[in-house]
């Protein structure tokens, strides 16, 4: 079930500052090879700054991140990105007013021409509704659909590593379940390793591997996915009246 | 302005009590806005009396006359805002834009075709043939800012500088080492392309607002150097005589070897309108041509993303910072032409015809025409600059229908007059991306 033990992604004493404003106090997270890693935690923790401090912006100003070996700490972003590690990120950040298609050959950017005919095959394999509406405005998708369109730009790239912020924000809970089901295809067919940050604990914890939980810029929780779901404290903190 | 609700057009023509107070209301407010603002513009008027002292006549009768009117028109435009069938104006525009998204690639090769044979059909109208000149100038212009500003979203306030720094390069260039047109030609390009740069790196992390205030200022440090190196430029008097362009190294004069000699011709001064007429029309296709093409490249679409989301760009592995210069270069470079081509059309230049004024005009054409669009853009300038023509002998209210045909354009076609965007790519077919989303921002979701 867990991954192949390689670790692919790892922080060491991570620091980040808003201005002055501590903002991540010295995160440690492992992210290993094949694995599917939930970070949870409530609103403000700092999940989505240290989702974007891997890849550099805002950058940490202490500690190391290195992926696969290489330190990447001081890298600028787009060479992060050149390292195929791809991203969803927060608030989904798709090109509104460009088609699908122009949005999944951006997505390409990184990736070797070569592969872009199967790469744009494995996405629209995934999600059919992307297929449909490969000609149509990214701004006119719906939320659902920009969610697929995130998730799908970020797969063109052949990413080693995935990182997730909050897939399911804003999402009927069907697409919700979809989504996941889409993301542990993911994982378990095509090997791809999963760095999830979610607010939807159950859901995140139930598709993970290990979880790791945040508060306030530290991490103060850290386990298999099952492990946290059974530990009291998380149910009252995240999942209090019961998960959907 | 109020919301573009679908309206559902009633049956009848009448309207309920109800509207139209509201609309009385309206257009009550209208005229009491209308009596604050010209009680003393129009309303009172200071004439020399007979002793050569000033008087104060009052002209009530003129001020009532201008506050009825503006009373009338805003009860008709509210009470037309109820009813379907009477709002012409917004109606007008909706037909418009779908014809001109269905005719656009015929508009377009008509527009073309027009302005291919333009020499042939206004020949003995010199006066209309350097109208046109003016209009394709501007044309090419626009479709250089459009790279800049409809492309990447960079909003440059200085484009005149490119322009400057093509005509004096080549100015300069022909004068100093008697190089021809065709050779300081791309130079002038790259040279602009090299200010671009400059203009590029320190305004890299630089966003809207404070972007185009740096780029207003680039402008006018560009003219203030040519203003005041007088060893180099000229300073105020600029450089004169500057080389024209031969046809193949044949001159346009009335020599035995001109070209007018050379095939047998009468000597006509109009033979070099109409050579520069369609060297401008060839640069500006070519930069027509180079910008379709690249928007159907990576760095093309990168461009685009960047205008869209520039974290997103990051992510995705894309140098946003090269990506910014080369828009602002190649926006530069095309300047860099036209300003040579403005340099050997008019044989003469000063600092004088590189103003913000002409960053604006430029910067007016590529709004209107809708940003993105290249017919748009030759749309605009040819209603630009070919309505500043129309009006001149109006002079006194020329202004006054640019400043209403500027009103008119936000209020009817806020994403200028051809706002569809075409996409670089597509499986299948090829739908133009409506107006009212494509210059939207990302908002509407629906579920």
């Amino acid at each position: 079930m867990s991954g192949t033990g390689e670790a692919l992604l790892t922080l060491r004493g991570v620091k980040t500052y808003y201005g002055n404003v501590i903002a991540l106090k010295g995160v440690d997270v492992d992210v290993n090879e094949g694995e599917i890693v939930a970070l949870i935690g409530a609103n403000g923790a700092g999940k989505s700054t240290l989702m974007m401090t891997v890849f550099g912006d805002p950058r940490a100003q202490e500690g190391e991140i290195r992926f696969a070996g290489r330190d990447i700490t001081a890298l600028p972003t787009h060479e992060i990105a050149k390292l195929r590690i791809a991203q969803s990120p927060e608030g989904r950040r798709i090109f509104s007013r460009m088609t699908v298609m122009e949005n999944l050959q951006i997505g390409a950017t990184v990736g070797d021409a070569a592969d872009f005919e199967s790469d744009l095959e494995r996405v629209f394999a995934l999600f059919p509704r992307l297929r449909d509406r490969r000609n149509q405005r990214g701004g006119t998708l719906s939320g659902g659909e920009q969610q697929m369109l995130a998730i799908g730009r970020a797969l063109m790239s052949r990413p080693r590593l995935m990182l997730l912020d909050e897939p399911s924000l804003g999402l009927a809970p069907l697409l919700v379940q979809q989504i996941f089901a889409a993301i542990r295809a993911l994982n378990e067919r095509d090997k791809l390793t999963v760095f999830l940050v979610e607010q939807n604990a159950y859901h995140a914890l139930k598709l993970a591997h290990r979880g790791y939980v945040m508060v306030n810029g530290e991490i103060t929780l850290a386990g298999s996915g099952r492990e946290l779901l059974q530990r009291p404290e998380i149910r009252a903190a995240y999942l209090e009246g019961g998960a959907s | 302005m109020s919301e573009r609700a679908p309206r559902v057009p009633r049956e009848s023509g009448r309207f309920n009590p109800r509207e139209v107070l509201a609309a009385a209301k309206e257009a009550a407010v209208a005229a009491l806005v209308a009596l604050g603002l010209f009680v003393l513009l129009i309303g009172v008027r200071t004439d020399q009396g007979p002793t050569g002292a000033l008087v104060i006549r009052t002209r009530f009768g003129a001020l009532a006359a201008i506050v009825a009117a503006v009373f009338v028109g805003r009860l008709v435009l509210a009470l037309a805002r109820h009813d379907a069938r009477l709002s012409i104006g917004r109606l007008a525009p909706a037909a418009l834009r779908a014809a001109l998204s269905g005719l656009g690639i015929y508009a377009a090769a008509a527009f073309l075709a027009f302005a291919l044979i333009v020499p042939i059909v206004f020949y003995t109208d010199r006066y209309l043939l350097d109208l046109a000149i003016l209009i394709v100038t501007y044309t090419m212009l626009g479709f250089g800012l459009n790279i800049v500003v409809g492309l990447a979203g960079l909003l440059d306030l200085g484009y005149v500088a490119f322009y400057a720094v093509g005509a004096y390069s080549y100015a300069l260039i022909a004068q100093h080492f008697g190089l021809s047109f065709w050779i300081c030609l791309p130079l002038a390009g790259i040279l602009a392309a090299f200010a671009g740069l400059i203009l590029g790196f320190p305004v890299l992390r630089l966003r809207g607002d404070y972007l185009a205030i740096v780029t207003l200022g680039f402008g006018e440090i560009i003219r203030l150097i040519l203003l005041n190196w007088q060893d180099l430029t000229g300073g105020p008097n600029g450089i004169s005589e500057i080389a024209r362009p031969s046809f193949f190294g044949l001159p346009f004069n009335s020599t035995a070897h001109g070209f007018a000699a050379t095939f047998g011709l009468t000597y006509s001064p109009t033979h070099r309108i109409v050579f520069l007429y369609y060297i401008i029309l060839a640069l500006a296709l070519i930069t027509n041509w180079v910008t379709l093409r690249l928007r159907r490249l990576p760095i093309g679409r990168a461009w685009e993303a960047l205008r869209e989301d520039e974290i997103a760009c990051r992510a995705l592995g894309i140098n946003t910072t090269t990506t910014k210069l080369t828009a602002f270069a190649m926006g530069a470079m095309f300047g860099g032409f036209a300003g040579a081509f403005f340099a050997t059309r008019q044989g003469f230049i000063s600092p004088e015809s590189f103003t913000f004024g002409e960053s604006a005009l430029v910067l007016t054409i590529v709004v209107l025409g809708g940003r993105g669009s290249q017919l748009g853009v030759a749309v605009a300038a040819t209603v630009m600059l070919g309505g500043f023509e129309f009006f001149r002998e109006f002079e006194q209210y020329r202004m006054l229908v640019f400043g209403a045909a500027m009103v008119a354009i936000v209020i009817y076609r806020p994403r200028g007059l051809v706002a569809t965007r075409t996409p670089s790519v597509s499986l299948g077919a090829r739908t133009d991306i409506p107006a009212a989303i494509a210059g939207g921002a990302r908002t509407e979701t629906p579920a």
